[in-house]
């Protein structure tokens, strides 16, 4: 009976229109395809034909990815734990602490609050290119140029966004309940924790996707802070196998490639409800 | 329970009340508030906690910074401390500068075809996804995945098929300008649309559906639902995207760096030219010139903010302005 109605639901039409997205969704992996099968490769082979799959003379297994961990003169688990808990942290602060500023500014209405909600309106239109070589100079005098430091810079870059979002929401919740926590004694510190920041769950998982893909994938604003002879995270490690294209072994960059977006591909599937909602939701900034 | 809250509601009600008789605006404000001192008040006092760690942060990584870079782009500085009062010199050189214009016409050329590309693309996707249709949600996810990858990993990726492509032909992807605008063109379509193509669905998914339903009951033609019923409600999501690709095209950086790097550069009178460097490439690029350049790099900088902050006042008007038609 199901199955019937399942036939009746789907016209011709529609099964051609499958048919052809299909065909165009495997054009569209194709560029991950060829990462992963010339990650398989040898370095001759990919340089005679990049498109070849690989055969039985080209295949090497998972040498290249032997080759990868070590190269470009800088183990690639290092960078990536540094991407890791750049990333990890940041986004921890982001959330934490710009939902509590976002809860003071909408609850509080200071005159102060409001200027500082403006700044952040503002700061979300400034392109980091404005500010790349003072903040860069910034940094480095107070000492915050280390991946345990570079989650404050993250955080105070970051923050307008964030605030703007977790604004929007607060606006929204009903006073009442914080009212009614407040008259049975729970101070402010209490309340944020135990009634507010529960109810911002929806906000707080949008957010935090969006600001972890933006510390995690980010180049240029750990490359320019961080003293890149002894920290750098993945992008930075990837470009610098970039900059000597040519005479590289690019199997062993492929798998590089490979284990840099391995991860991210599968989180994103197993979490794709979330990671589509939080980005569509950001979609607001400029 | 109830009764409180009703007492509260009065309690406000009556002080707003008497506060619109007589009391200076500026107390009024700060007094109603819309929450009332119960909670206002405790929390005014937990502002350090609250506020200050956001706040120093923020006046670190932006307000500082963004200062301080208006500061420098009237100077000549090797490193900031060093910074000599030079007025608009810095601004006079850019209005000379070859590379500075290639790489504005690079950019609103590059903005305009891929506002035009991806729009129209991402529509055609949202559109055909949103019929019936079998295995739709597995398709959207697809589309999306490029979206998650870093621009420096999606550059090194594309200049490998890229390379790999022009191969056939006995030549490679830094040798033309040519090749390298489109081979970004492709390479930001790829990763753009399905992000758009997510906005697009959430607006068609929100037409209503009497609409779609009386014009079929009045016999319109597919096309005719298209244009007249369907593209006229999806207008802000049009709005969104068209403003969303615009300002991702003018600040375009990680893909550019990684994909070209600005090759190939030719020489024009005296000046370097990166024939295909975008605007944030060529700031990034000319500090790194000579710190002769430094100065000129934070003038060019404030232009390109200027730029990007007129780009999304005329988004917010034009929103603001779709929201109220509706």
């Amino acid at each position: 009976m199901a199955k019937d109605n399942k036939i009746k639901k789907y016209s011709t039409g529609s099964t051609i229109l499958t048919a052809v997205f299909v065909v165009i969704c495997l054009v569209w992996v194709m560029p991950i395809f060829e990462v992963v099968t010339n990650s398989l490769k040898s370095n001759n082979y990919i340089n005679l034909d990049v498109f070849a799959l690989p055969n039985a003379e080209s295949f090497v297994g998972f040498a290249n990815y032997l080759t990868g961990l070590t190269f470009g003169n800088y183990p690639f688990l290092k960078s990536a734990g540094y991407s890791v808990f750049i990333s990890v942290v940041s986004t921890f602060l982001i959330l934490l602490c710009c939902s509590m500023a976002a809860w003071y500014i909408v609850r509080v209405q200071s005159k102060f609050a409001q200027f500082f909600y403006y700044l952040c309106l503002f700061s979300m239109i400034v392109p980091f290119q404005m500010v790349m070589f003072t903040l860069t100079n910034t940094a480095g005098s107070l000492y915050l140029n280390t991946p345990w430091t570079i989650p404050v810079i993250y955080l105070g870059f970051g923050a307008g966004l964030a605030i703007f979002m977790f604004v929007g929401f607060v606006k929204g919740l009903p006073l009442e309940i914080e009212e009614a926590a407040a008259i049975d004694g729970c101070g402010p510190v209490r309340t944020f924790f135990n009634v507010v920041l529960p109810m911002l769950k929806p906000t707080l998982i949008s957010v935090g996707i969006l600001e972890l893909m933006w510390v995690w994938n980010d180049y240029l604003l750990p490359y320019l802070v961080l003293d890149i002879t002894e920290y750098r995270t993945i992008p930075i490690h990837v470009q610098y196998l970039k900059g000597s294209y040519g005479t590289v072994d690019l199997g062993a960059t492929m798998a590089v490639i490979m284990m840099a977006i391995l991860p991210i591909i599968i989180v994103y599937l197993f979490c794709q409800k979330y990671i589509i909602k939080g980005v569509a939701a950001g979609a607001v900034k400029g | 329970m109830h009764d409180l809250t009703g007492r509260l509601l009065y309690c406000t009600a009556n002080t707003e009340k008497i506060e619109s008789e007589g009391t200076p605006l500026s107390k009024k404000a700060a007094m109603i508030g819309a929450n009332g001192n119960l909670i206002r008040k405790p929390i005014q006092r937990w502002a350090p906690l609250f506020i200050l760690p956001v706040f120093l942060s923020f006046c670190i990584g932006f307000v500082w910074p963004f200062i301080h870079g208006i500061y420098l782009s009237f100077c000549n500085f090797n490193v900031p401390a060093d910074a000599k009062w030079v007025g608009f010199e810095n601004y006079a050189k850019i209005w000379t500068d070859a590379g500075f214009w290639n790489a504005f016409k690079n950019t609103a050329c590059f903005a305009v075809v891929t506002i035009v590309l991806i729009n129209v693309l991402a529509f055609t996707i949202a559109y055909a996804l949103t019929q019936k249709m079998r295995g739709s949600n597995l398709f959207r996810t697809v589309f999306f995945m490029p979206n998650l990858i870093g621009g420096v990993v999606l550059g090194y990726i594309w200049s490998m098929i890229f390379d790999g492509i022009l191969k056939q032909y006995a030549t490679y992807l830094t040798a033309n300008a040519t090749y390298g605008f489109w081979g970004l063109v492709v390479l930001v379509s790829w990763q753009q649309i399905g992000y758009m193509m997510i906005i697009y669905i959430a607006g068609l998914q929100a037409v209503p559906e009497d609409m779609l339903e009386a014009a079929k009951i009045d016999g319109a033609s597919g096309s005719q639902t298209l244009f007249k019923v369907i593209i006229p409600n999806v207008m802000p999501s049009i709005t969104t995207c068209t403003f969303l690709t615009l300002t991702n095209g003018f600040k375009l950086f990680d893909q550019n760096l990684a994909l070209t790097g600005g090759m190939p550069s030719i020489m024009e009178g005296a000046t370097k030219v990166n024939t295909t460097e975008l605007l944030a490439l060529n700031i990034y690029s000319t500090y790194n010139i000579s710190k002769n350049y430094h100065g000129v790099a934070q003038a060019k900088a404030v232009i390109f903010f200027i730029l990007v902050a007129i780009l999304a006042i005329a988004q917010q008007t034009a929103t603001s302005s779709k929201e109220v038609q509706q």
